[in-house]
């Protein structure tokens, strides 16, 4: 047993039923009544658990009704606690007082599945806006997810900050850059930030919904395009949970030229982002240089891989790309020319005041909120929390720590500065092991064949993209299609961190904080 | 400093001139650009990006076109913070429901002339997001679209010729 299960059991007893279902086995899974779900929350609480994420399904096609699941992580443990509620009176007892990123997961949950938290603080709809009608459960069977939903009138209530010189700025959806389209409202006294509020939602496309209608196989499609920047990861982490359904072996070098691709999606990502935090502190001169190896980078993917950003190469069951000795020659050499220019480059900020001036002690995620808020990736990493999932939770090659020593940085100042520390760090770290990968990559086949899950099984895997935990749940139907797939990308979390890290900020310094944080907006709102 | 100034030394001159090759891939739409309009826009060209639901791949290959490879200030082109600067809307994404708006009210900020690229797959028909409760299938279902770029992501070089060919400066 483990400990969270241990906690469990011992303070439940019998009302913690564990199932003991062969598949998935890389998580303990384990139902109590309704009643007892946020008392459940306040036990692994006590154990130092995480809340990893939380989420409803619509299980009438099952001839039950929904059920309400909540994931927690303590070190290399996941355990997920799942409630069944009647489809007449789909309540459940929120955990928001005991975990504090339960408060967007359950408004979301509302807002989308029409399953009720009760005793929740703020039930303001959450990604729905304004005007959807109030009654549309997008997520439901019952909601027919062809049809185009009419516009009705409505008011979002925003939160206000009054007294004298308090003002506001209200920024976006449309914000002045090429990027993702959100809503922030500051609250300002002169140039300092009183308070901030993000509304999210604009990019939501229905994905959870689109899933339903697809087979596992075309999922895997959508799955890349859950956010364009974490493609691989997000493959891998939907390819991880469907196999997980079966307990389909992968072969050995699929899963390390998953490892491989992964990497390079992570030392790309993280390139541009190092360019990206100097520029809005107007350093422009690191951004065109580290643009230039991501380039070089990219140019190598396609080659090697036929895409730039890596889309749709890993596929249930495998991956669709394998790569030969010259490839090899030819990602070493480029990672020896990346690797040199980048020593340059961090030694340049390393050296410069003006720099160090912006990102020191701006936008300070401080330990104890971090943890309070469960953060993950980077921003957890740069904020004292020593969480990776390709240590706490590795398929090979990661599983081989004596050999591959994978160093994972940790900072514990949680401003601008840790957060790009964490990722200079991390690309080194990450140059080091591709090359560990290419030398002691196995032999074998690529992929095996996809089996299709059995009727009502579920799946769940968690991979560590570079922006950090990806969580997937996929859940069959009684003909063995998706009936569910929970999809939690590392911003859920990570969102509400910047929320927290802002108040005390000037704002000018809004868009370096947001850049080191760069969560992903599509990712967010699915 | 002196470090700064060696690195740049060291990187020399990157830029590439324009693939001959590059086949733009674009498909014109049947709103025909009066040729005065293109003329006036041609070395220099203002462009406002809009992400109408895109997964964030076609923003990172626009963010490409601005790197030293690309350089597409060499031509003239380039990004502006508000709509109201702008003689260009490239738009990504299947337009998600609560963006529609919004790309409509950026549409009406953008003084006329304008032009309007769908740039990406699922900008011209919804992509792999299509049929979806909450999109609206392709920017051209809420304003008029000029131009098209196919590609998921379209790479750079693509965008790239695709705004030359639209003002007239690539090889077409």
């Amino acid at each position: 047993m483990s400990a969270l299960a241990d906690a469990l059991s011992s303070a439940l007893g019998t009302d913690a039923e564990f199932d003991r279902s062969p598949h998935p086995s890389s998580v303990i899974r384990c139902t109590v009544p309704r009643e007892k779900f946020a008392e459940a929350a306040g036990i692994l609480k006590k154990a130092y658990a995480l809340l990893a994420a939380e989420w409803a399904a619509d299980e009438t096609l099952l001839g039950r009704g929904f059920s309400v699941f909540a994931c927690y992580r303590w070190g290399k443990e996941y355990l997920i606690v799942r409630s069944e509620l009647p489809a007449e009176d789909p309540r459940f007892p929120s955990l928001t007082r005991k975990y504090l990123p339960a408060y967007r997961f359950e408004r979301q949950i509302q807002s989308l599945m029409g399953v009720n938290p009760s005793d929740h603080p703020d039930m303001r709809p959450w990604i729905k806006l304004e005007d959807w009608p109030e009654d549309a459960f997008p997520l439901r069977k019952s909601f027919d997810g062809s049809k185009p939903l009419p516009r009705v009138d409505g008011e979002y209530q925003w939160s206000r900050a009054e007294g004298e010189g308090v003002y506001e700025i209200p920024v976006g959806p449309v914000h002045a850059g090429i990027i993702e389209p959100g809503h922030f409202r500051f609250q300002a006294v002169g140039e300092m930030v009183v308070n901030l509020e993000e509304r999210l939602g604009y990019v939501h496309k229905g994905i959870e919904k689109r899933f339903e209608s697809l087979s596992w196989e075309e999922g895997v499609k959508l799955a890349g395009r859950v956010s364009g920047d974490t493609t691989v990861a997000h493959a891998i982490a939907y390819c991880m949970a469907l196999e997980s359904m079966t307990g389909c072996s992968v072969p050995e070098r699929a899963h390390w030229m998953r490892a491989l691709l992964l990497e390079r999606e992570r030392i790309a990502n993280h390139l541009g982002d190092i360019g990206g935090i100097c520029n809005d502190a107007a350093f422009a001169f690191m951004l065109y240089q580290l643009s230039r190896l991501r380039e070089v980078m990219l140019r190598t993917n396609d080659r090697l891989f036929g895409h730039r950003l890596i889309m749709d190469r890993v596929v249930p069951g495998g991956v669709g790309v394998d790569i030969d000795g010259p490839g090899k020659t030819e990602i070493l050499s480029e990672l020896n020319l990346i690797a040199k220019d980048f020593e340059r480059l961090v030694q340049i900020y390393d050296d410069n005041p003006s720099l160090e001036d912006r990102v020191r002690d701006t936008g300070i995620l401080t330990p104890r909120k971090a943890r309070e808020i469960c953060a993950v990736g980077i921003v957890a990493r740069a904020s004292g929390l020593n969480l990776d999932c390709r240590i706490f939770h590795p398929f090979p090659p990661y599983d081989r720590y004596h050999e591959l020593e994978l160093g994972v940085p940790v900072m514990i100042t949680g401003d601008v500065h840790a957060r790009t520390r964490v990722r200079i760090q991390e690309v080194r770290e990450s140059i080091r092991i591709t090359r560990w990968i290419l030398d002691n990559m196995p032999g074998g086949a690529i992929a095996s064949p996809f089996e299709r899950p059995s009727p009502d099984t579920a799946g769940f895997a968690a991979v560590e993209g570079w922006r950090g935990e990806i969580i997937y749940w996929t859940q069959a139907g009684l003909q063995g299609e998706i009936n569910r797939c929970m999809v939690r990308d590392p911003s859920s979390l990570n969102w509400i961190g910047l929320e927290q890290a802002i108040p005390g900020n000037i704002v000018p310094d809004f868009p370096l904080c947001n850049k080191s944080f760069n969560q992903s907006y599509s990712g967010h709102d699915l | 400093m002196i470090k700064i100034l060696r690195q740049i030394f060291r990187t020399g001159i990157v830029t590439e001139p324009l693939h001959p090759g590059v086949d733009a891939g674009i498909r014109m739409s049947g709103r025909d650009l009066d040729e005065t309009v293109r003329k006036r826009f041609r070395g220099s060209l203002t462009i406002r990006q809009v992400d109408a639901g895109s997964c964030n791949g076609c923003e990172l290959e626009i963010h490409a076109i601005n790197n030293s490879y690309y350089n597409c200030e060499r031509f003239g082109i380039h990004f502006a913070a508000s709509p109201r600067f702008a003689d260009l809307l490239l738009v990504t994404g299947p337009v998600s429901r609560n963006m529609e708006i919004a790309l409509r009210r950026t549409f009406d900020a953008t003084p006329p002339p304008k032009m309007v690229v769908a740039c990406g797959d699922c900008a011209i028909d919804g992509g792999v997001f299509r049929g979806g409760y909450a999109v609206m299938d392709g920017i051209a279902n809420v304003i008029p679209v000029d131009c098209s770029i196919a590609g998921c992501p379209p790479p750079p070089d693509k965008i790239l010729a695709a705004l030359l060919q639209m003002t007239g400066q690539g090889k077409s």
